[in-house]
């Protein structure tokens, strides 16, 4: 069994807007681009042409629907990678130490030296965040690009995890949480971000932003702009198209 | 606690970057394609360049197994089997090229018509129309036909530009963004970003969308429309602005020809302006009541009252309009049934958009002159911004529908205003600014001028003598006047049928018509194959040009496989489709970051430098010497050198000595600066005419520097649309050029001068009862055509086409999970898996477009999900509508524009016996000129 540590010095991770998500998969791709070229092995696609293809991916976009009872049908694209735990069963579960977490930036990484492909860590992770991969039969998950933030042969402006970078709608932000000045924690703080399944106590880091209310276009009080009441002489409907006109364009 | 481990947390991430263009859609996003060992390791966006500034989506990212696809071709392939069997032999592109030559130089030289020239998703239309020009056949376009021609035909004769590549919503500034229908699959990247900016700052996004994906799943309002309703929806939120007189009149009196008195005496001019001696459009004075030439200094044009000549009335044009629209027939409560949407939320939209444009008026302290010489201090705007694609666009009445939506955009005057909808250079451009449609062929003479333009009024028909269409897909008949794009989806079956004429050789590139990009799918590859009695193709020759093993391949007798993106040159052309942003002219280019490399096999070639070498063998004029030598080494050499117009060439940037901006000599040098600057060029237009481009006199000036223009071109927006009711007067019998007697009705009903909504041509016809239900496709935002869906990555994110019904269907059927459903519409049956989906629109049912595959296509396996759990709606849709006993066949297209009716299905649907396990129809096998794809894919490219 392996040791978290008790505290880390920063608590690096990634705020994820779903009100703005499309479901794009750009993050996935991305991540599954940069993943296969570094950290570790490269992911595989097992059967990549064939009738089950089956590839490793460090990142997914689920899309779901919510019923409501009053208004139509939402839908929510819900991106899931690991969510670097302070509280990751992930890691005490792993009898070999493979699976730790970061004490400099609580970043939960596999050591795929030390990993024998048990699989406990992808049974104990109540997000199934990770990923046996299929050629290589170690554990893989999200670095949170932890050799792109610290990569001194990147330009700094790069120096972000390969999904934020591509996001295209900006629905992806990545920074200190254990900051409260820090950009991420103040979006968190002024969109009511959330805990993914707090009940299981894993204490994630990544947080959630939660869809705007949707549907909410005001009827009763924006319609009466578009039904003028008689007498209102600021619209043709009261007074005669024609007779409006004259004295609007007057106005010109 | 042991000690942590010490990753490199700062590996090599490549030797070199290469920064390209991108081609995994027609978005055109910059690339950085990092290089190791000379091999492509990772491809990200392009920081710098102006489409996607960094980002870059699933497709992009995917380029790289895209160029490693195990379906690429590897040598020319000579067919040695049936048609459609794809048993080919390889041979020498001496072999292939000669045999092109073999099949095209007779043709020349007696009947270039007899070749028929057809570009897919083609981004160098501006050079394949040159060379078909040159050949002398009237027969070329490219896709456009059956992509979105409605869309940008209404655009251009409506306000000089139209969606996407014309013009982009203000994205830094609306606050309220409308969008209509799917437009996942077009400027992919620009709308995600844009859609964020929005969400940032938490301005409005209403989505009118049968079906709540991707887009309208942000939307914070969703609309769930019932398919080809859309014009209808948008006239009644026309219909309520103009009962609130929430509609900008200062705008429509400067920047419209709202003013303009339609002619209202009997007659051949009748609908028609009035004009002055000069030709001058009159309008009314306010001050003197006088008819007088529209832009006369000093007076005030009327919208209201017209004059009165020899006892006529005649009213300006938005009295006409204001007419028409006031009417009951679009007020909310009469349409909103048919739309599938509540009149008080039509009411409630038609408020906000008033709202919004009127109470938070944008204001930016510029002045700017307007083309009549009048100052103004700042620059107004109203916030309301509108996108729309292929969702309103592929109808029967989508040409009218896009007008209207271009209506109301202009009634509430947030067209090239703050805030609003700002056209790219090179548009705004009006129809009088384009080019008319050219036929004119002759043996061994090039064509009389380009293919493809806006016709103005009959007299730009390409009809022959006879009355008869000059084109194979009789683009620019009387059965679609304004085909502006061709009709590409028409040629396989005319072709076939012969009429209007037999063709020799079908010439195809980057186009799957065997497949996903025709419609009734199976009977094209029946044409393909059909043979005459002596067993000769009734198609007699067919050149498809592709990387890949596509369905098309096997259809084809020569094929000249072409390279990946990353493997050639191409220019994102001014003359064509260009990259352009609203406040800057933009071009780019594609460039070998890798070499084609086919190790064992003859190779791979650009299929522009291709064109070239075959041209200069046919001696096609532009590409030889006067000793008959080839003029162009390859493409690069023509993207350098050729020049369209004295200093205008494909590339506008680094021209001349490397300064010249738009204008200039051919620069030896300009492909290397264009690498050495990331791939692209920019140059930005100067604030002061930013805004207001139709009728800002420093955009226009600035527009003649740059050569978009070669002299200024200010025009007014056609709210009422001359041209058309010049086609709508010869139905009525005006004329000397006369439709036949059969379309007079329908041209008299849709060529409107003003927008009018009218049910699609299927609902028309369709009984309710037995069709109930539309279906619709949408492309994933994780692919593009079949490219994107054979890519390893890409393919696990869609892999097969369920089925996507409502609860209530889902009920009524007994659907459980895993079942499949058959799905009927009166021209076929599919089957295919069946899942629950309840954000959509009541009647309307949904799958993913392009996911299905033909087995033996694409390097996959037989068991591929793309061909057992996949089908295309495509074999639903006929391009015919069914017989109405009036003995015609008549076209499932626009009648305006000849845009093929993708989303006018309608269908019915039923539970399919216990027991399915593999979609249907099955439509045979192919044999795969390349190798079996590898089982385990795991790339990780070493130094």
């Amino acid at each position: 069994m392996t040791q978290l540590p008790k505290s880390t010095q920063k608590k690096l991770g990634l705020v994820i807007d779903l009100d703005t998500c499309v479901g794009c998969h750009a993050c996935v791709i991305s991540c599954k681009g940069w993943n296969t070229q570094n950290y570790g092995a490269p992911l595989s696609d097992m059967d990549a042409y064939g009738g089950e293809p089956e590839g490793t991916f460090l990142n997914r976009v689920h899309s779901f629907e919510v019923a409501r009872e009053q208004a139509p049908p939402m839908v929510v694209h819900f991106p899931k990678s690991c969510l670097h735990c302070d509280d990751a069963p992930c890691v005490t579960v792993c009898p070999t130490g493979a699976s730790y977490k970061r004490v400099e930036d609580g970043i939960v990484l596999v050591n795929e030296d030390a990993c024998i492909g048990c699989g406990l860590c992808a049974w104990a992770c109540p997000y199934g965040a990770r990923d046996m991969d299929g050629a290589e039969k170690v554990m893989k998950k999200c670095t949170l690009c932890v050799d792109r933030i610290y990569n001194e042969n990147l330009p700094s402006e790069d120096r972000e995890p390969a999904c934020v970078r591509t996001c295209p709608s900006n629905a992806r932000h990545f920074g200190d949480l254990s900051d409260p000045e820090s950009e991420v924690s103040k979006l968190v703080a002024a969109r009511e971000g959330f805990d993914l399944m707090p009940e299981q106590g894993t204490a994630p880091v990544n947080k959630y932003l939660p869809p705007r209310a949707r549907d909410s276009l005001d009827i009763p009080d924006l319609a009466s702009l578009c039904d003028p009441v008689p007498g209102d002489e600021t619209t043709p409907a009261a007074k005669g198209f024609l007779g409006w006109l004259d004295r609007a364009l007057e106005k010109i | 606690m042991p000690s942590q481990p010490a990753p490199d947390l700062s590996p090599q991430v490549s030797d070199e970057v290469r920064k390209t263009t991108c081609y995994m859609c027609a978005c055109r996003c910059g690339i950085n394609v990092h290089m190791k060992g000379g091999k492509v390791a990772y491809i990200e966006g392009n920081r710098d360049h102006p489409v996607n500034k960094g980002v870059l989506c699933a497709k992009g990212s995917a380029g790289i197994m895209q160029h490693n696809s195990p379906a690429r071709l590897r040598a020319p392939l000579k067919r040695v089997g049936p048609r459609g069997s794809g048993k080919f032999r390889e041979i020498t592109w001496d072999e292939a090229l000669q045999t092109a030559v073999d099949w095209l130089k007779p043709l020349r030289q007696t009947a270039p018509e007899k070749l028929a020239f057809f570009t897919g998703r083609d981004q160098s239309q501006s050079f394949t129309g040159w060379w078909a020009q040159a050949f002398g056949t009237p027969n070329w376009a490219a896709h456009g036909g059956f992509c979105s021609v409605n869309m940008a035909a209404a655009g251009i004769y409506t306000m000089g530009g139209a969606f996407w590549e014309f013009g982009q919503p203000d994205w830094d500034r609306t606050k309220l963004f409308l969008l209509f229908g799917v437009a996942e699959d077009h400027d992919s990247n620009p709308i995600k970003m844009g859609l964020g900016k929005l969400k940032a700052r938490g301005a409005r996004v209403i989505g009118v969308n049968p079906i709540r994906s991707g887009y309208n799943a942000i939307a914070d309002d969703w609309v769930a429309i019932t398919p080809g309703t859309d014009g209808l929806f948008i006239l009644s939120l026309v219909h309520e602005l103009l009962r609130a007189g929430k509609i900008d009149l200062g705008y429509l009196v400067r920047y419209t020809n709202a003013p303009y008195l339609v002619n209202a005496a009997d007659g051949p001019e009748k609908g028609l302006f009035l004009r002055d001696a000069d030709g001058k459009p009159l309008v009314r004075d306010r001050n003197t009541g006088q008819a007088v030439a529209w832009d006369t200094p000093g007076i005030s044009p009327d919208l209201g009252e017209g004059v009165e000549i020899g006892g006529v009335s005649h009213l300006p044009v938005f009295r006409h309009l204001a007419d028409r629209y006031l009417a009951d027939d679009y007020a909310p409560d009469q349409v909103a049934e048919r739309c599938g949407v509540s009149a008080a939320r039509i009411r409630a939209i038609a408020a906000e958009i008033a709202r919004v444009a009127f109470e938070e008026e944008i204001t930016i302290n510029q002045p700017w002159t307007d083309f009549r010489g009048v100052k103004h201090d700042k620059m107004i705007g109203r916030p309301v911004a509108m996108h729309a694609m292929r969702g309103i666009s592929a109808h029967s009445n989508g040409f009218l529908t896009a007008r209207a939506l271009h209506m109301l955009q202009i009634l509430i005057g947030s067209v090239e205003t703050p805030g609003g909808f700002r056209f790219k250079p090179p548009y705004p451009k009006p129809p009088e600014a384009h080019p008319r449609p050219h036929a004119g062929h002759a043996p061994g003479q090039p064509l009389d001028g380009p293919h493809l333009g806006y016709p103005l009024g009959p007299e730009h028909l390409l009809l022959n003598d006879a009355g008869q269409p000059k084109r194979i897909d009789k683009a620019f008949s009387w059965d679609a006047p304004l085909s502006a794009h061709g009709m590409m989806h028409m040629v396989i079956s005319n072709a076939h049928a012969g009429d209007p004429y037999p063709i020799d050789t079908l010439f195809l590139y980057m186009a799957n018509m065997a497949w996903n990009s025709s419609m009734n799918t199976s009977a094209v590859m029946d044409m393909l194959t059909d043979q005459n009695d002596d067993g000769s193709y009734k198609i007699p020759r067919i050149i498809y040009s592709d990387a890949y093993s596509s369905e098309m391949v096997a259809y084809a007798d020569l094929i000249l496989p072409d390279t990946t993106y990353l493997e050639r040159h191409d220019c994102i052309s001014l003359l064509d489709r260009p990259i352009c942003e609203a406040e800057a002219l933009a071009d780019s280019i594609r460039w070998p970051v890798v070499p084609p490399d086919r190790p064992g096999h003859e190779g791979v070639r650009p299929f522009q430098s291709v064109l070239l070498d075959l041209g200069a063998r046919l001696g096609l004029p532009g590409m030889v010497l006067e000793d008959g030598s080839a003029k162009f080494g390859d493409y690069a050499d023509y993207i350098t050198n050729h020049e369209r117009r004295p200093g205008v060439g494909p590339l506008a940037g680094f021209r001349g000595n490397g300064d010249g901006k738009g204008r200039g000599a051919p620069n030896p040098d300009q492909i290397a600066r264009y690498i050495e600057n990331g791939g692209f060029w920019i140059d930005h237009i100067p604030a002061e005419a930013q805004f207001y481009k139709p009728w800002n006199a420093a955009y226009q000036d600035w527009a003649v520097e740059r050569g978009i223009y070669d002299s200024p071109q200010p025009y007014v927006f056609n709210l009422y649309s001359e041209p058309l009711r010049k086609f709508q007067l010869a139905a009525e019998g005006h004329g000397h050029r006369q439709p036949p007697d059969h379309l007079r009705a329908r041209l008299i009903e849709t060529m409107d001068p003003l927008p009018i909504w009218y049910p699609t041509f299927t609902d028309d016809v369709t009984d309710p009862a037995e069709y109930p239900l539309h279906a619709l496709t949408q492309r994933p935002m994780a692919h593009y055509h079949s490219w994107g869906s054979q890519n390893a990555w890409l393919r696990q994110i869609h892999g097969h086409t369920p089925l996507y019904v409502s609860g209530e269907i889902w009920r009524a059927h007994g659907f459980k999970k895993g079942d499949w459903a058959i799905l009927s519409s009166p021209h076929g049956k599919i089957t295919l898996p069946v899942v629950r989906m309840d954000a959509l629109n009541p009647h309307t049912v949904w799958t993913w477009n392009a996911i299905a595959k033909r087995r033996g296509a694409w390097a996959l396996d037989d068991d591929a999900p793309e061909a057992t759990k996949s089908q295309l709606l495509n074999h639903l849709i006929h391009e015919l509508m069914p017989p109405k006993g009036d003995g015609l066949r008549w076209a499932n297209s626009d009648p305006v524009t000849g845009q093929a009716a993708w989303y006018d299905l309608r269908v019915r649907i039923e539970k399919a016996p216990a027991g399915q396990s593999v979609s249907h129809p099955h439509t045979g096998a192919q044999d795969s000129p390349v190798p079996p794809a590898p089982q385990t894919v795991a790339q990780h490219v070493k130094d």
